[in-house]
């Protein structure tokens, strides 16, 4: 049966003020259905105030294949990390 | 104390009921939705019986003619589209009676009612979707939800005797709003199955009893 039904990605907001989190997927045939079963599967235990859910085949995912001149050339640009600033012992949360 | 009972004694039935699909539903997600609502239902029975008295004592050591349910609840799960059809129409039936109990004169039974009601309002929308899914599915999802209602409606009538009548119009409406989106026809009329309010039951509570209380039986006391 589950591969009968569409596959959803479940996105919960953990609480107000935080953006939604990819936590997995479901199979529902709708999405009224994917939202009760992102409720049923992901959010028992109060992991969430608010759930999204979208057709997984919505998604338009980077091809493995092209990682390399996707991600690489990031490695060695050390200077777009903000390290090289002293931070005053009295900021917090940085 | 009596009305307790038959609160008490249904959520805790079909809670056991429900449970008995855990690790065996279509899919993972049903499995954790039915093992959910037999959860909520659990919870609901020990507020219930623990207004009544001792709630383990009342669960683990009373014997079948002492147990006021429904005979819907007790029913066995057959398929999935039984086990969907006896939960529509017991969720619906009790979203409706929750209402008016959480409006009630005695506090404590509002108090759990209108928290309950939270949980029943997502129980009866559950059964809903999936009688609408199926009973406008496939011809063979179609053929088993008819079975399914066909099986339980005969226990519908128990659920508006006595004080409970003036809740069956607005059941009714209910009932009939899902059943036309699943484009299904009302289950034939039939002489409706009463006893299980005074404690005359199926043969199927026996069998839950047997499962339920083995352990309390073999070992009084015990904990874990």
């Amino acid at each position: 049966m589950s591969n009968a039904l569409p596959l959803w990605e479940v996105f919960v907001r953990t609480k107000n003020g935080l953006s939604h989190r990819h936590v997995g997927s479901v199979h529902a045939a709708g999405p009224r259905m994917a939202v009760e079963a992102a409720r049923d599967v992901y959010t028992r235990r109060m992991e969430g105030v608010s759930l999204w859910v979208v057709p997984s085949d919505a998604i338009t995912a980077s091809d493995p294949g092209e990682a390399e001149s996707l991600f690489e050339p990031a490695a060695d640009k050390v200077y777009r990390h903000p390290t090289f600033y002293v931070v005053p012992d009295n900021i917090k949360h940085i | 104390m009596e009305n307790l009972l038959r609160l008490g004694d249904d959520a805790l039935i079909l809670g056991h009921r429900l449970s008995e699909w855990c690790g065996h539903a279509p899919t993972l997600e049903v499995d954790l939705a039915l093992a959910n609502i037999g959860l909520d239902l659990l919870g609901q029975a020990q507020f219930f019986l623990g207004l009544a008295g001792d709630a383990d004592a009342l669960a683990y050591r009373r014997d079948a003619f002492e147990f006021k349910n429904c005979l819907l609840v007790e029913q066995p799960n057959g398929d999935f589209a039984r086990t969907i059809a006896r939960q529509f129409f017991f969720s619906a039936w009790q979203e409706i009676l929750f209402r008016h109990l959480a409006a009630g004169d005695d506090k404590n039974i509002a108090a759990i009612a209108a928290k309950a009601g939270k949980e029943v309002t997502y129980h009866a929308r559950f059964a809903a979707e999936w009688l609408v899914r199926l009973g406008d599915g496939t011809e063979e999802s179609r053929r088993r939800m008819t079975d399914g209602m066909d099986w339980c409606w005969r226990f519908v009538d128990e659920l508006f005797a006595d004080d409970n009548a003036s809740l069956r119009p607005e059941w009714d409406a209910r009932v009939d709003a899902v059943l036309a989106e699943a484009g299904l026809p009302r289950p034939a009329k039939v002489r409706g199955i009463t006893g299980g309010r005074d404690g005359k039951h199926t043969e199927h509570l026996g069998h839950i009893l047997a499962d339920m209380q083995f352990l309390q039986r073999a070992y009084p006391d015990a904990v874990w």
